[in-house]
């Protein structure tokens, strides 16, 4: 739905600006007007639009987990617990099949990072131009400018969201490898392989961008394949609105690529999932 | 595309949710899942084990109809032996008895006999003095021998 107001330029990148909080060196605390704008507030700016709806789909995904926990019971369970224990024994397999060492963070992580990775993709499938047109009528009520109101309602399409998590999980990878293997363990792990200890220069790069990887490729992957996603939906929403045929056909494209996409959220998922253990599992493991 | 406070902001809330699922939510569904399963274990061993009494309760009862039937064919035989029996002493009894009404009969002939015999013998003399008489009748005067007679007579 390309307004008449803008061009297909501007039209993509309202959609991929965030509505952003911070304090800008000239207007003070405020929300930010464009893109420029939220640059110049620097790293002390908040991406209002991401967090709401990321800890938003956390809460839902808590509370309706939590709800179902209070209630389970081991005879016959209600529909939703069925739901919920398919998951869990779901993730509790994947646990049990790549994770060898004896932790129990690491089910209710991989848990939480799938059902909460997932929500935030699964935002991707409702209509793009719904949630901020409707935020923008909303604001348009205080008297803002709906051009300059934006929302971004998938956070997994926000870098900061995608590496917030692989952070995380880096981090926990650090500590766990520090924990099981004592400091020195651990600078021999990435030291003393793969060439010896007269490699340990090269030892050293290969190991270290090993390690590095880690968190990348978690969060990149994700961040990349949500935004190419969510930038083919924006793509095919501008073909919205010229002609019946470039509608009918936007439409089919529409609905073709939201069927597609259904695959890749639960993937993109399960692979941040699926990662997230097995690297876990590597930092646990302690004969090397 | 920048990347700033919200970083952070993302990994507490991150954590935070961890931490929740770990205290809150894992626990009691696991707890619900290994019941169950431990329950299921349970109903199966139970049926198991069912299955199996109900197996010895077939052995137990086709035992007994077995039992039952060598008990009943022995009633049978017995039945028919005690049937033997009491035709026998029936047959014995009944045999008895003819012989006893035959003995009886034969003493009542033999007493008849002997009866019409002696009536035979009183009438012989009668009819032998009848005829005597008949006889003498024409030959001799009653008067003349009536003393002979009467001697006779007074004999019997």
């Amino acid at each position: 739905m390309a307004s008449e107001s803008l061009t297909a330029q501007e039209y993509i990148k309202h959609h991929l600006t965030n509505l952003t909080l911070g304090w800008h060196p000239e207007e003070g605390l405020t929300f930010a007007h464009g893109a420029e704008e939220a640059a110049e507030m620097g790293f002390w700016a908040l991406h209002v639009d991401s967090l709401f709806w990321s800890v938003l789909l956390g809460v839902l995904f808590y509370r309706y987990f939590r709800g179902v926990a209070e209630k389970a019971t081991a005879g016959v369970p209600t529909p939703a617990q069925n739901f919920v224990e398919w998951i869990v024994d779901f993730v509790n397999e994947n646990v049990r099949g790549s994770f060898s060492a004896k932790n129990d963070m690491v089910a209710p992580l991989a848990l939480t990072i799938f059902a909460w990775v997932f929500l935030m993709n699964l935002m991707d499938l409702v209509p793009v131009d719904l949630i901020p047109w409707a935020f923008g009528q909303f604001m348009s009520l205080f008297g803002a400018d709906t051009h300059h109101v934006y929302m971004r309602v998938v956070p997994t399409t926000d870098p900061n969201i995608t590496f917030g998590m692989s952070f995380v999980v880096f981090f926990l990878v650090l500590y766990y490898s520090v924990k099981m293997k004592g400091v020195g363990g651990f600078a021999a792990e990435l030291t003393m392989h793969p060439f010896g200890k007269f490699g340990l220069p090269a030892n050293l790069l290969l190991e270290g961008i090993n390690l590095l990887s880690k968190p990348l490729s978690l969060s990149l992957r994700l961040f990349g394949n949500m935004y190419a996603g969510e930038m083919i939906f924006i793509l095919i929403a501008l073909m919205y609105g010229h002609n019946l045929v470039l509608s009918l056909g936007g439409g089919v494209l529409q609905l073709a690529w939201a069927i597609f996409h259904i695959l890749i959220i639960t993937l993109q998922a399960f692979i941040f999932m699926v990662l997230t253990i097995v690297y876990l599992d590597m930092a646990h493991q302690t004969d090397h | 595309m920048n990347i700033n406070i919200t970083l952070i902001s993302q990994m507490i809330a991150f954590g935070v949710f961890v931490a929740f699922c770990m205290r809150y939510v894992w626990p009691p569904i696991m707890k619900a899942l290994d019941e169950r399963t431990a329950k299921i274990a349970e109903g199966l061993a139970a049926a198991e084990r069912g299955q199996h009494e109900q197996e010895i309760g077939r052995q137990r009862a086709l035992e007994v109809m077995k039992e039952a039937k060598t008990n009943a064919s022995d009633i049978v035989a017995q039945a028919q032996k005690r049937y033997n029996e009491i035709l026998d002493e029936a047959k014995r009894d009944a045999q008895a008895e003819a012989d006893r009404i035959k003995t009886a009969a034969e003493a009542e002939i033999e007493l008849e006999t002997n009866r019409a015999r002696e009536e035979l013998r009183a009438r012989v003399a009668t009819l032998a003095v009848a005829a005597a008489e008949k006889i003498l009748e024409k030959e001799i005067n009653a008067d003349a021998h009536k003393a002979i007679v009467d001697s006779f007579s007074k004999q019997i």
